[in-house]
C-alpha cells in the first residue's frame, strides 16, 4: 500500500515537471508549427539565471524566501523573453513558410550555438541553489517524505495550466491564436497581424521554457547540457498527448509521470524505457497522439 | 541548511570561460609556450573533461591542477625528488583536449594528438569508455600514455600485454572493496543495505563489486534496493522515494560529480539521510562543496589518497598550498590524481638515463614496475605486470561546522594488497573466492 501511495504521489509530481517543460514546446508548435530544439537551451538558460540570482542573493546575506522566489521567476522569465524574442526576430522571423523538417534543423542550430554560449557565460562548474528548496521543509508519512518544494511545483504546474487555458479558451487574443492555428491565411486575410502573434507566442512559449528550469534549478546541479537532457522527454510527452494540445501535454505528462514512478519503484532499470514505451504504445492507436487532430493537407 | 554550494570564485569563473573560449577556437589550450614541437621543449597532451556534466567537478579541476604542477616543473619549485628544472631538463608543454564527445572521437583526437600535433607523451581520460577505447590505440601507435583517472577494472584484462599504457590511480574495485571492509569495521551490525548507482557501466561495476564483497564480509546483510537513475538526471524525487520504502540502513553510491552532489542535497532534504548514512565512493570531491547539504557521519571515499586524503608529506603540502593559491580552493581527489601522473611522467623522464628527450621506450621501460613518491604517498607501479598502480584505499566520515568547516573523522585505511586482486587475478573471481592472498593486516 504505501509503494501504491509513493507511486501515485511521485507520478504527481513528476509530471507536475514534466508539464512545465512541455508546456512551452507545444504551445509554439500548436500555433506557429516550429518544432523547437531550443526548448531545452530556454530552459537551461532559465535554470542558470535562476541559479546564478539566488545564489548572489544568498551569499550577500539575503534571507528573505518570498525575494528568493520573486528573483527565481522574475530572472527566469526576463531571460527566457528576451532569448526567446531574439531568436524569434533574429533568425526564425526570415524562415517562416519554409518546411517543418527545416525549421526543426534551424532550432536545432540555435540549441547548440546556445550551450556554447551558455559555457561562456557562466563556464562549465556546477551552479546549487538549493536554499528555496531546503527552506520549504518537508511533509512526512510514515517513512516516506515529500518535499514541500515539489508541493509547489504542483501548484506551479496547475496555475501556469490554468492561465494557458484561459488565455487560449477564453480571451480575445486566443481566439486569434485559434483563428491563425485553424488557418493562417484566412487569418492574414480577415486582418490578423500573424507575425505578431507569432512573435507573442514564441516569447511566451520561451518564457515557459525558462520558468520549467528556474524553478527546476533549486532541485538539480545546473550544468552544461541539462537543457539537452530534457528535450527529449519534453517530445516524448507532447508527442504523446498530441502535439499542439496543452490538454494533450498534461494528460501526457500524468501518464508518462505515473508510468515511471511505477517503475522505479517496481523495476528500477526499466526507468527511461517505459517513457518510450508508453509513447509508442500511444502512437500505435492514435498515431497524432492521445489529443492531436489529424489535419488535411494543402496542396 | 542554507548555506550556498554554489560556486562564488571569479576566478573559477573566468576559468570556465577561458576554458569554454578554448573549446569553441578548436578545443586545444596550452598551458605553456606554443604548440609548436621543438627538441629543447617535452610536448604533453592533456585528455580531460573541459566541458559536459564531467567537467566542472572533475575534468576542470584535473586540468587546474595541471597548470599549477606543470608550471612548478618548469619552474623547478617542486619539492624534492622532483626539485629539477623541466622533464630531464626540458620544459613541459601542454595541449589540452575536451574528452566530450565519447570514445570514438577519443581515438581520433588521440591519433591527432601524436600523429599531427606530435606530442611526446599523453596524459588524460577520466571516462572508463575513452580509456578502453584508446589504450589499445596508444600501444598501436607506441605511445607513453598515462590514465590518470578512470576506473574500470576491465582496463587491463582486456589489454593484453601492455607496453606503453599504464595508470596511476586505481579501479572501481578497489573502492568498492575498501568500502565494504570499512562497513564491517564501523557498522557491523548493519542489516539492510541499498544503492543508488548512475545507469550504466562504471555504475553497474561498482554496484557489483560492492555486492560481492559485502557477501564476504557482511553475509548477513540484505541488499534491499538499488536504484539506477540515468547520468545526468539532476533529479531525484522518485528514487528517493523508492529507497524510504525500503527502509535501508546504508545507502552504497557510486554517483559521482554533480549527480551526486544534487543526490546528496535532495536526499537530504527529504530526510532520507535521517534514516539511512550514504556511503559515497567518489563523495570527496563534494567534501568543500557540501557545507550544511550532507549530514554529519557521511561516509566519503576519495578513489584512494587522495583529495582530503592526501596523506601529510612535503609533496602534498607544496601540491595543497600552490593549488589553492593558484585556484582558489583546496585540492580535490581528481586533481591529486592529474598531479600524481604529472609526478610519474617526470619521474619516468629524469631516471630514463636519456640524453634529452627520451624515448617512449625509455619512459616506458622506466615506470614499468617503479616505485615513485607522490602526493598521495609511495606508488608502486606493482600490478597488469606494472603497468597499474597499487595504493592503500581511504574511507572516512564527513563532518562540518560552519566556524571550522569541513573535516574527516574515523578515517580508515586499507592497504592495496587489501582492496586489489593479485597480479593476474580476475577482480571478480578474487572477491567470490573470498580475497586471496589479499594483506589486510
Amino acid at each position: 500500500m504505501l509503494t501504491i501511495w509513493a507511486i501515485l504521489i511521485d507520478g504527481l509530481i513528476y509530471a507536475s515537471w514534466l508539464f512545465l517543460v512541455a508546456a512551452g514546446l507545444t504551445v509554439i508548435y500548436g500555433v506557429m508549427r516550429i518544432l523547437n530544439m531550443a526548448h531545452g537551451s530556454l530552459y537551461a538558460l532559465g535554470a542558470y539565471a535562476s541559479a546564478s540570482s539566488i545564489g548572489w542573493y544568498y551569499a550577500n546575506g539575503g534571507d528573505q524566501l518570498w525575494i528568493a522566489f520573486a528573483l527565481l521567476a522574475g530572472c527566469a522569465i526576463v531571460i527566457g523573453a528576451i532569448a526567446g524574442l531574439i531568436m524569434e526576430r533574429g533568425v526564425l522571423r526570415l524562415m517562416y513558410g519554409r518546411d517543418e523538417v527545416l525549421m526543426l534543423i534551424v532550432t536545432f542550430a540555435l540549441l547548440l550555438i546556445l550551450e556554447d554560449l551558455m559555457k561562456l557565460a557562466w563556464g562549465t562548474t556546477p551552479y546549487f541553489a538549493y536554499q528555496p528548496y531546503a527552506a520549504l521543509g518537508r511533509f512526512n508519512f510514515g517513512v516516506l517524505s515529500v518535499s514541500g518544494y515539489q508541493i509547489m511545483v504542483i501548484g506551479v504546474s496547475v496555475v501556469v495550466g490554468a492561465i494557458l487555458w484561459f488565455w487560449l479558451e477564453r480571451t480575445r487574443t486566443g481566439k486569434i491564436l485559434r483563428s491563425i492555428i485553424h488557418d493562417r491565411e484566412v487569418s492574414e486575410a480577415m486582418g490578423v497581424n500573424v507575425r505578431r502573434m507569432f512573435t507573442m507566442t514564441f516569447v511566451i512559449g520561451a518564457g515557459l521554457g525558462a520558468i520549467a528550469g528556474g524553478f527546476t534549478a533549486p532541485i538539480i546541479s545546473v550544468v552544461p547540457g541539462i537543457g539537452v537532457e530534457v528535450i527529449v522527454v519534453a517530445f516524448a510527452v507532447v508527442v504523446t498527448g498530441g502535439l499542439g494540445s496543452i490538454t494533450g501535454a498534461a494528460i501526457g505528462a500524468l501518464i508518462v509521470g505515473l508510468a515511471r514512478a511505477a517503475s522505479i519503484h517496481t523495476m528500477p532499470q526499466l526507468e527511461l524505457f517505459i517513457i518510450y514505451a508508453v509513447m509508442a504504445s500511444v502512437l500505435i492507436f492514435r498515431p497524432n497522439g492521445l489529443f492531436g487532430q489529424a489535419t488535411a493537407r494543402k496542396i | 541548511m542554507g548555506h550556498s554550494l554554489q560556486p562564488k570564485s571569479w576566478q573559477r569563473t573566468l576559468l570556465g570561460t577561458a576554458t569554454s573560449l578554448a573549446i569553441a577556437s578548436g578545443g586545444i589550450l596550452g598551458f605553456a609556450g606554443s604548440a609548436s614541437a621543438q627538441e629543447d621543449t617535452f610536448k604533453v597532451g592533456l585528455v580531460t573533461f573541459l566541458s559536459g556534466g564531467a567537467s566542472g567537478p572533475f575534468g576542470v579541476p584535473a586540468a587546474q591542477a595541471a597548470e599549477t604542477v606543470i608550471k612548478a616543473i618548469n619552474e623547478g619549485t617542486l619539492p624534492a625528488p622532483y626539485n629539477t628544472k623541466g622533464i630531464n631538463g626540458l620544459q613541459l608543454e601542454s595541449v589540452v583536449i575536451d574528452e566530450a564527445g565519447g570514445p570514438t572521437k577519443q581515438v581520433e583526437e588521440y591519433r591527432n594528438l601524436v600523429q599531427r600535433q606530435n606530442v611526446d607523451a599523453v596524459i588524460g581520460y577520466i571516462s572508463s569508455g575513452d580509456c578502453l577505447a584508446v589504450s589499445p590505440v596508444a600501444e598501436e601507435l607506441k605511445t607513453f600514455t598515462i590514465a590518470f583517472d578512470c576506473g574500470t577494472p576491465r582496463l587491463f584484462p582486456e589489454l593484453e600485454s601492455p607496453k606503453y599504457f599504464f595508470r596511476t590511480g586505481l579501479d572501481a574495485t578497489a573502492d568498492n572493496v575498501g568500502a565494504a571492509h570499512y562497513l564491517k569495521e564501523t557498522r557491523p551490525d548493519i542489516t539492510r543495505v541499498a544503492g543508488i548507482q548512475q545507469n550504466y557501466a562504471w555504475g553497474q561495476d561498482s554496484w557489483n563489486d560492492f555486492q560481492l564483497s559485502m557477501k564476504q564480509l557482511m553475509p548477513g546483510a540484505e541488499f534491499v534496493d538499488n536504484q539506477t537513475p540515468q547520468i545526468f538526471q539532476g533529479s531525484y524525487g522518485t528514487e528517493i522515494s523508492a529507497l524510504q520504502t525500503n527502509r535501508p540502513e546504508i545507502i552504497h553510491s557510486s554517483m559521482w560529480g554533480g549527480d551526486m552532489e544534487a543526490f546528496v542535497a535532495q536526499a537530504n532534504v527529504r530526510g532520507l539521510l535521517d534514516q539511512a548514512t550514504a556511503l559515497l565512493t567518489t563523495g570527496e570531491s563534494g567534501f568543500n562543496r557540501f557545507k550544511g547539504q550532507a549530514p554529519d557521519g557521511t561516509i566519503l571515499g576519495g578513489r584512494g589518497p587522495f583529495g582530503a586524503f592526501m596523506p601529510d608529506n612535503d609533496l602534498s603540502e607544496w601540491f595543497s598550498k600552490a593549488y589553492e593559491a593558484q585556484h582558489g580552493v583546496p585540492p580535490s581527489y581528481p586533481s591529486s590524481k592529474m598531479a600524481q601522473a604529472l609526478l610519474a611522467l617526470k619521474y619516468a623522464a629524469d631516471n630514463s638515463g636519456a640524453e634529452g628527450k627520451p624515448s617512449d621506450e625509455q619512459l616506458a621501460s622506466t615506470l614499468k614496475s617503479a616505485t615513485f613518491e607522490s602526493v598521495s604517498g609511495t606508488v608502486r607501479m606493482a600490478l597488469a605486470d606494472g603497468h597499474q598502480a597499487l595504493q592503500p584505499m581511504y574511507y572516512g566520515e564527513y563532518y562540518y561546522s560552519s566556524e571550522t568547516g569541513p573535516e574527516l573523522r574515523n578515517i580508515r585505511s586499507y592497504s592495496g594488497a587489501c582492496v586489489s586482486p593479485p597480479d593476474g587475478h580476475d577482480a571478480q573471481e578474487w572477491i567470490k573466492s573470498g580475497f586471496p592472498q589479499a594483506d589486510c593486516n
